[in-house]
């Protein structure tokens, strides 16, 4: 009776595939094992010491937090007795993680006080730095299972306070708005307007003074924007805001202070409110991706120089050409350099996408952004970051990405708007001129104060807001809402062949020859779980059901293969140059061949595996025109060709090649392209693409350059979420049609010069309401309907 | 009906301080994180502490 889920014995919720467990029970994460045994024993101290086999002594690999310019960076608050940072732990993911991490005084006693933010997941610390330094601090995080990642971002820290001021806004708008409707009450009914008369300058002057807050601190960035876009002859669409909200001000305030009336300030104070609740509705979808990180945030936060025979470690900015660098196991490599000892092999599916290491011998060049498996390497310097060839290809001109060659929908209509408006207020103006003089000026700004674009100006937000929130949920996070607008409006899309298409790391390997005993397949087991080299790696995993033997002479010749004893037979695996085997075919596939005791036993293939779903996917997509860009052989043209054209597939395409071709189908054929890749090597080309969308396994690690991240098992839903970008579209065209009905019928008043404050009061915030309500409502039906 | 004066002034001093204090709440951080706190209250540990410390 085997379970199909399986669940954390502590917190219940699902776990997935790297379990933790203890005694046969399964955890989800190290704080609910953690609560689990200290329920069990009742005392902490016990956990700390059965650490997970992190060795501490070791372990050299935050040596560079004793660095006092990186600790500078990252500290927040330091005087004689404490310290604070705030450090960002990814793992944080349920209530037991908090509990854990805000008891860590309980473990380590130097340690003051911890304190969880739970949504932007970062933890902060108060520390005894005469007790404890920050890298033991991160050590015994560590430990405990809860790594935090530190990267170049953290360092170089700005601190995005902008939230804090729309809050401020928003509570100041709606301050005024609240007190302004209660004071603007009597003036609709015009009870007794006996009594209301000595109170009706009062309530006024009050009005007025609720106002000038409201419109000048926070409607403020709606002025400065439309002055901004004026001054470059654009017109956006704060312009009509800004000039309704202007002329609201000047109208009402000469109403009040000449006695005439008691003004618009209700419908003034009202407008700016329901704005800024758009503008938060807004941000509150863009918080939880930050896209600010560049680059940068991918390369190692520090490496180790060796100068006159001593290692120090130096932070990613003192890096300079000429450096002697040593590279550990695993860890990236920071700049453009020479091998000068060592053995080197290289993982550069960073750079390339290709996860198949690359063997380096001493004098050749290693390029930033590749991984080194193996033993530590000793490198020299000969460019220094920025001007290594990743950003090369980055600061290439063609990539400051022309942001809104399309303008956006809201921007065009508001133009239009604008115009027609301003067209009306002053032929009516004109008209009723020659009529009844007196009325010409009350009509102008009647028509400029009704005709509302506060409902273009949200119905845009609101609805491709609400689409953002939608895509996230479905787990592809775009960079902003512009995106979505441009999606609907594709006709190319190209995608990229390794880690898109197929899934990485579990390349199907079969091996060609007689079956391999059991006995056979225990040997290789032992023989390739030694070695780090990507092809043994794919190997191990298929055999990983097998125990492992005894192995003895292990012996690993980079670039060539692996040999070993196992219970007395030699083996050895490798390429076919290296066993000495003659074989007249083109290799077109991976080849690892085997040989047990000087005789060739067959050989392995690997072969690509594609996601499920590619054909049904492809299929959806068949209005649109498709290529496959790959920077791999000609080897998989046959299966490929069962879903694209033959004349869509490109092979052996560099990440140059790749940006080119989608350059040269934007400028020759108009194309709008979308391109779906997965890593640092399309970064020039997403970039270039109108849509860069990054496929990924862990949604934390992501191409910067591209315009969003997909979820690789979502990959499915491409043709849906393309479908709903476009239907949101729709919808705010339709909500277009709806505000225009409300302007018509607020027009109609005004024209006429029947406009009275009540009016204005009652239509506008009616418009920005069911508009809201209507665009809301309409993109969560049409997504429910899309994502059953 | 002159008391109206007064005590319109009175509420809207009373409704500034309310803007004050929601001024100075969002200074203090406390709209940072909304999620953690609903945590915390139902740590056992955290009176239990504080009862030690009296």
């Amino acid at each position: 009776m085997k379970k199909p889920e399986k669940y954390c014995t502590h917190c219940g919720e699902r776990v997935n595939s790297n379990t933790i467990a203890l005694k046969e029970k399964l955890f989800c994460c190290e704080g609910c094992k953690t609560v689990f045994e200290i329920l069990n024993d009742n005392n902490l101290s016990t956990y700390y010491t059965n650490n997970t086999g992190f060795s501490p002594k070791k372990n050299k690999k935050y040596a560079f937090l004793s660095e006092q310019s990186i600790q500078e960076k990252l500290i927040d608050f330091k005087d004689e007795n404490v310290t604070i940072i705030h450090l960002n732990i990814p793992k944080i993911h349920c209530s037991s993680c908090i509990w854990l991490l805000e008891h860590l005084y309980k473990i380590e006693e130097d340690i003051q006080s911890t304190r969880v933010n739970f949504s932007t997941k970062k933890l902060r610390i108060v520390y005894d730095h005469s007790k404890i330094n920050l890298e033991q601090v991160v050590k015994l995080l560590a430990r405990i299972g809860y790594e935090p990642r530190i990267s170049m971002i953290d360092i170089e820290k700005s601190s995005t306070k902008k939230d804090l001021t729309l809050s401020y806004k928003i509570g100041i708008a709606g301050f005024c708005f609240g007190n302004v409707m209660l004071l603007s009450f009597p003036g609709y009914f015009q009870m007794d307007r006996f009594i209301f008369k000595d109170f009706h300058s009062f309530f006024g002057y009050l009005n007025f003074a609720f106002a000038i807050p409201s419109l000048f601190y926070s409607g403020f960035l709606y002025l400065e924007s439309a002055w901004k876009g004026l001054r470059t002859k654009y017109i956006n669409i704060d312009v009509p805001i800004a000039l309704g909200m202007i002329v609201l001000f000047a109208r009402s305030t000469f109403e009040v202070f000449s006695g005439f009336g008691e003004g618009y300030f209700d419908s003034l104070t009202g407008l700016v409110f329901f704005l800024l609740i758009g503008k938060y509705f807004q941000n509150l979808t863009y918080k939880s991706l930050s896209f600010e990180r560049d680059y940068r945030s991918y390369f190692p936060l520090s490496a180790i120089r060796i100068k006159d025979k001593k290692e120090e470690n130096i932070s990613l900015n003192e890096i300079q050409n000429d450096d002697i660098i040593l590279i550990r196991n695993q860890e990236i490599i920071p700049a453009d350099s020479i091998l000068i000892k060592g053995k080197a092999t290289i993982d550069n599916s960073f750079v390339t996408g290709e996860s198949k290491a690359i063997n380096k011998k001493i004098g050749d060049t290693i390029y930033a952004g590749g991984r080194q498996i193996g033993e530590a390497i000793t490198l020299k310097v000969i460019k220094t970051v920025s001007q290594s060839y990743l950003t090369q290809l980055w600061n290439h001109k063609t990539f400051s990405k022309k942001t809104s060659s399309i303008k956006s929908i809201t921007d065009k209509i508001s133009k239009n708007f604008t115009i027609a408006i301003l067209s009306i207020a002053t032929i009516s103006a004109i008209y009723w001129w020659f009529e009844k003089p007196e009325l010409a000026i009350n009509v102008f700004t009647a028509v400029l104060i009704i005709a509302c674009p506060c409902a273009i100006a949200l119905s845009a937000p609101f609805s491709l807001g609400n689409t953002l929130r939608i895509f996230g949920r479905q787990k592809l996070y775009l960079k902003n809402t512009e995106v979505i607008e441009q999606m609907a409006e594709i006709d190319h899309i190209v995608f990229d062949k390794t880690g898109t298409i197929t899934k990485t790391n579990s390349e199907a390997v079969e091996f060609i020859g007689d079956e391999l005993s059991f006995e056979e397949k225990k040997a290789i087991f032992a023989l390739v779980r030694n070695s780090y080299h990507p092809l043994s790696k794919a190997i191990y995993k298929t055999f990983s059901t097998c125990e492992g033997s005894e192995i003895s002479n292990y012996k690993e010749i980079s670039g060539k293969g692996i040999e070993g004893k196992i219970l007395g037979n030699h083996f050895l695996l490798g390429s076919k140059s290296f066993l000495g085997v003659e074989d007249k075919h083109k290799e077109e596939q991976t080849q690892v061949w085997l040989k047990i005791n000087q005789k060739i036993r067959g050989h392995f293939v690997f072969k690509n595996n594609y996601r499920p779903g590619l054909s049904t996917l492809i299929r959806q997509l068949k209005d649109y025109h498709l290529s496959l860009l790959s920077g791999d052989n000609s080897g998989e043209s046959t299966t490929l060709s069962k879903w694209f054209n033959q004349e869509s597939l490109y092979f052996n395409k560099s990440p140059k090649d790749k940006l080119n071709f989608i350059d040269t189908y934007q400028k020759e054929n108009h194309h709008t392209i979308m391109m779906i890749g997965d890593g640092l090597n399309d970064a020039g080309a997403l970039k270039q693409a109108n849509i860069g969308i990054a496929v990924s396994e862990d949604v934390t690690h992501f191409s910067p350059a591209c315009d969003g991240i997909l979820e690789a098992g979502q990959l499915n839903k491409l043709p849906h979420f393309i479908q709903l970008a476009k239907q949101s579209l729709i919808i705010i065209r339709i909500s277009f049609f709806i505000s225009l009905l409300y302007n018509v019928t607020g027009l109609f008043f005004a024209v006429q010069g029947l406009l009275s404050p009540l009016i204005a009061a009652i239509i506008m915030p009616l418009s920005s309401i069911s508009v809201i309500i209507f665009v809301s409502l309409s993109t969560n039906f049409l997504a429910r309907k899309k994502f059953k | 009906m002159g008391v109206l004066y007064i005590l319109v002034v009175i509420s809207l001093i009373l409704a500034i301080g309310f803007l004050l204090t929601f001024i100075w709440f969002i200074k203090s951080g406390q709209m940072e994180d909304d999620y953690t706190p609903s945590i915390r209250i139902l740590f056992e540990n955290n009176t239990n502490q504080k009862k030690n410390k009296l």
